[in-house]
């Protein structure tokens, strides 16, 4: 019945944006690696690196819009999954390390070692392994949204309080990661990686497939999110976001409803964080600063919330202008500029950059009409 | 609880008589399906509802009629687990169930539904998605995300939309439907919940006269195989559901019987009728 859901009742924005991700996660790494540099077509490495990095950030927006944009969760702490997925991977990375590190310590990563601390603590015990790894790059965010969720919504936390309190989570964690104590590489964080999976972290190919592994995982998550969303779960949901109290005397039991999905969104920013990380070659605790979440919800503001591809969408979009103003003399203003995006987003544009898609498309095909797109947000 | 009740007699609450509450008059907790007494409740002193005694026989109609203020909606938040009495009794189910122990998702799994004084539907869904939710069935996270719920047949959604007249606006938003349309699909929401007791507030609020007309009917024609009460204002509303009333006032039963007898009584005239 998935599979047959998978392959059937794709709307448009969908088989874009599947086919878009698709040729972009075969094609980009193959130019990288086939095509000579001189080639108009060729793709440089730090291209591909940069939008790597893009897919990773898509894949955390889908996984927010999904708790958001369909829940109505303003969750202002979703960097905080990302990042301790991101953690998990950069931990595996260390102990890849061995004795290339600077003090070449066979079992100890060098900060430790710096640190003047003689045995491994218990918890960077099996992340040699990487099956093991790749269970806590999901099992940990996911843990820890559970937990925290299980506490928020069982006591009816909603609305803007619960938005503090997931800020004030990724803020704690942050503060936390920067001690040196507490085992995480401090205030540097987890750096000078070598090795994953026996291929050098810095070679073509293992950047090319490391490329291709994001756009799978997005477009992986993307179809996970919108099965449930299609769902009658997924219906639970938007009436979660608009009634709660309505679908509580309907005998829905909302919270259960809320738990599992923000936790599978926290599983899947864990993913996101953990290719992230390899890609851009260092993990640090600012990667749970309160800015990088609230940038998060910016994407799916800008790029359409309650739509899935608008999410991703959004992300590149808000990265791309990132990465080009912040390159030029515009980059002291970034920051107001992302600020005013959102205002301006957020007052012309409430169903972001897809609902303006959609409604020009409906303009064109019945003119007059200012009936929206099938494929709008809802309120 | 149950032995305070066993040296009373088990008798058949008698229409004709009004006040039998008052007059002491007890009647068995295993008759009703819903039972509450001695229920009071206060809201940083303020006493919303001070002794409140009511039973509902299984199948029973009942107005709730009585002035603002009264404790209407209060003794609906209380059946239904939004509030917890500070004391008395709430009993569910021929004494069954004690609903002061339970919360709203619970109550309501158990068979009791509740539609609100101001409609609330979900405005995003489609009307028939709207019904669709609230069909009776399992309710769980996994049963939603593959199972019962996702193959329920259209025939059976449109049967509801078919009793309550919504039928060819299945597909429309809920949230562009008018006023009264929203309430007759709360109405229907509450058909497909089919619980054990219906609580129905101000279902006439902001309707027309002939919509009000329509919705006596469909009220009257649902209370023929469930428990119904219907908190309302509009009199010859309540006329036309031809059932039992109950009055109250601040907070206690003032008044209950045939609405003729209770719209005769002097102190319902006082209060209520008469301003």
């Amino acid at each position: 019945m998935i599979t047959k859901y998978l392959i059937s009742r794709h709307d448009k924005a969908g088989i874009v944006f599947l086919t878009i991700v698709g040729l972009m996660a075969v094609l980009a790494p193959l130019s990288n690696l086939l095509l000579p540099e001189s080639s108009p077509l060729h793709v440089p490495t730090y291209v591909l690196a940069l939008l790597g990095k893009y897919l990773c950030y898509a894949t955390l927006a889908v996984a927010l819009d999904l708790v958001w944009g369909y829940c109505g969760i303003l969750s202002l702490g979703h960097g905080a999954f990302f990042a301790l997925g991101g953690y998990a991977m950069g931990m595996y990375l260390m102990r890849q390390i061995g004795t290339r590190g600077v003090y070449g310590n066979p079992v100890l990563p060098d900060f430790m070692v710096f640190l003047n601390w003689k045995e491994l603590p218990w918890f960077w015990y099996g992340f040699d392994m990487f099956p093991f790894s790749l269970l806590m790059m999901v099992a940990v965010p996911g843990l820890l949204a559970f937990v925290f969720g299980w506490l928020a919504f069982r006591s009816r936390v909603t609305g803007v309080y619960l938005s503090i309190i997931t800020q004030a989570l990724t803020y704690a964690l942050l503060l936390a990661f920067f001690r040196n104590d507490m085992g995480f590489g401090g205030n540097n964080g987890l750096t000078d990686f070598k090795d994953i999976l026996g291929f050098n972290i810095q070679a073509d190919g293992t950047r090319a497939t490391l490329f291709f592994l994001s756009a799978i995982l997005l477009i992986a998550v993307y179809l996970i999110s919108r099965w449930i969303v299609h769902t009658s779960y997924g219906k639970v949901l938007v009436a979660v976001r608009d009634a709660e109290a309505r679908a509580r005397f309907l005998g829905y039991r909302t919270e259960h409803y809320k738990l599992f999905v923000f936790t599978v969104s926290a599983m899947m920013a864990g993913l996101a964080g953990a290719l992230y990380v390899p890609q851009v070659g260092i993990i640090n605790p600012s990667e749970f600063a309160p800015a990088n979440s609230i940038e998060a919800v910016v994407w799916v503001a800008v790029g359409g919330r309650g739509t899935l591809v608008g999410a991703a969408l959004g992300a590149f979009a808000v990265n791309f202008m990132k990465t080009f103003f912040t390159t030029g003399a515009l980059a002291a203003y970034w920051l107001f500029l992302l600020g005013g995006l959102f205002i301006l987003v957020t007052l012309v544009m409430p169903k972001g950059i897809l609902g303006l898609f959609g409604s020009m498309s409906a303009k064109l095909r019945k003119p007059g009409s200012s009936q929206p797109a099938a494929l709008q947000p809802a309120e | 609880m149950e032995t305070i009740q066993q040296d009373i007699p088990q008798t058949k609450a008698d229409d004709e008589e009004v006040n039998n509450f008052l007059s002491g008059e007890r009647p068995a907790v295993t008759q009703a399906v819903l039972y509450l007494d001695g229920v009071s409740v206060s809201f940083d002193g303020f006493k919303a509802i001070r002794n409140l005694s009511l039973y509902l026989e299984p199948g029973e109609m009942r107005a709730i009629i009585g002035p603002n203020g009264a404790g209407k909606t209060t003794m609906m938040d209380i059946i239904t687990g939004k509030t917890r009495p500070d004391e008395g009794e709430v009993l569910f189910d021929h004494g069954r169930h004690d609903l002061t122990q339970l919360d709203e998702t619970a109550i309501a799994n158990l068979g009791i539904g509740r539609k609100f004084q101001k409609p609330t539907v979900f405005e995003s869904h489609t009307v028939a998605d709207n019904i669709l939710l609230a069909l009776k069935g399992p309710r769980g996270p996994f049963a939603c995300l593959y199972g019962w719920r996702n193959n329920v047949p259209a025939e059976k959604i449109d049967e509801i939309l078919t009793t309550t007249g919504l039928l060819e606006h299945r597909n429309r938003m809920a949230g562009e439907i008018s006023h009264g349309q929203k309430q007759w699909l709360e109405i229907g929401m509450l058909l497909a919940q089919d619980p054990a007791v219906l609580l129905v507030d101000e279902p006439v609020a902001g309707m027309t006269d002939a919509e009000t007309v329509q919705t006596a009917d469909l009220l009257r024609s649902i209370a023929r195989n469930h428990a119904v009460v219907v908190v309302e204002h509009d009199m010859d509303f309540v006329r036309a559901l031809n059932c039992k009333v109950t009055c109250l006032h601040e907070g206690s039963v003032l008044a209950e019987g045939p609405l003729d007898a209770v719209a005769g009584d002097q102190r319902v005239i006082e209060v209520y009728l008469g301003r």
